[in-house]
């Protein structure tokens, strides 16, 4: 077999290569550092579950959005002066909508959502059953329908015979 | 239950799903899901303090806007604003209504280029450098405009330029629904 081998100079631009583009996307993440490993989880949490306005379906930890990097700044802040994770929910709802939270309240117009899966599961499960139900009872009959047809024709054919015999002799 | 008028039932059933599917799929079809509604219809302008961009020693207040007025959140670094300001331009010649302007993120040197190059449409320029005022009035994206009634409520907010027919159609209007409304 055949060796791979690189000259020096190749594997030198290789690495440097591997090194700026480390570099640049070092620069592209922006890190929130705490001291308190609760306050670090609590973070975390809140920016997978809030999602980005201006890039609507990415969330504010996957979004690197100027306005979602605000909104991480303004949580982080917050954390810090001690807010509760439905206090900074509410503050941020009370700018941007319901829309913000990956949560919907359960209300009126969002009943559908939250319990329509569960309604059409119901609909879905009793339409199941009853078809079975039906399936089976209908089927039983259909199959001694048929043994009696079959058995009346085989009678009906033996009886013919038994004639035809009897026209013979 | 019948059984032909069980059969028809079961025949009939496939078309009324996908009938109730189209109903629900049409109305869909208008709507745009990236603009959303504000939170702050019915409420006053948050209370602010900032500086204003054509004066950094300047201080400028909620207290300072005075509807019925528009407030135009802008930056030099939104592509959509360059389109809008002409007409911005001209509701301000024709004294239409008194627009505020809300440099959104901007810098001073820019922000200032932005005006010096297209002209000044705007009463005053609140200048919120670190986009903090935006994130109070629920601004997601630039150009963004506030309508706010004689009472200094916000009444309405439009996402994205307004144009002539947005104006004459939708903000005009409203404004005056609003002021006939207020005048007995």
């Amino acid at each position: 077999m055949k060796q791979l081998t690189l000259a020096p100079i190749k594997v030198l631009s290789l690495l440097l290569i591997m090194a700026v583009s480390a570099l640049t996307l070092k620069a592209e993440i922006i890190f929130y550092e705490f001291d308190d490993p609760v306050l670090e989880q609590r973070f975390n949490v809140l920016i997978q579950e809030l999602r980005c306005p201006k890039c609507q379906n990415n969330n504010l930890a996957d979004s690197n959005a100027p306005l979602s990097v605000d909104l991480k700044d303004i949580i982080y802040e917050q954390l810090h002066k001690g807010a509760t994770d439905d206090e900074i929910i509410s503050y941020l709802k009370a700018r941007y909508g319901d829309f913000i939270y990956y949560k919907p309240p359960v209300k009126p117009s969002t009943w559908f959502i939250w319990f329509g899966p569960f309604a059409l599961l119901l609909v879905g499960s009793f339409l199941v059953i009853r078809f079975l139900r039906s399936r089976s009872t209908t089927q039983s009959s259909t199959d001694d329908n048929t043994e009696k047809d079959s058995k009346d024709a085989s009678m009906k054919l033996v009886e013919q015979w038994q004639s035809e015999a009897g026209d013979n002799d | 239950m019948d059984p032909v008028l069980k059969k028809k039932l079961l025949f009939i059933s496939p078309l009324a799903v996908f009938s109730v599917m189209v109903i629900l799929l049409f109305t869909g079809l208008g709507k745009d899901p990236t603009q959303l509604e504000s939170q702050l219809i019915g409420k006053p302008i948050p209370e602010f303090e900032r500086v204003t961009l054509m004066d950094t020693n300047q201080r400028v207040t909620d207290k300072d806007i005075k509807g019925p007025a528009l407030l135009n959140v802008f930056a030099s670094w939104c592509p959509s604003c360059y389109t809008e300001h002409p007409y911005l331009m001209q509701l301000q010649s024709q004294k239409a209504v008194t627009i505020y302007g809300l440099n959104y993120k901007d810098t001073v040197p820019k922000g200032l280029k932005f005006i010096n190059d297209l002209g000044d449409p705007y009463d005053t320029i609140i200048f919120d450098e670190n986009g903090r005022l935006g994130i109070e009035l629920g601004v997601y994206g630039a150009p963004e405009t506030f309508v706010i009634n004689a009472e200094n409520k916000i009444i309405y907010r439009h996402v994205g330029v307004v144009t002539d027919r947005v104006w004459q159609e939708l903000i005009k209007p409203m404004l005056v629904d609003d002021l006939k409304g207020n005048t007995p």
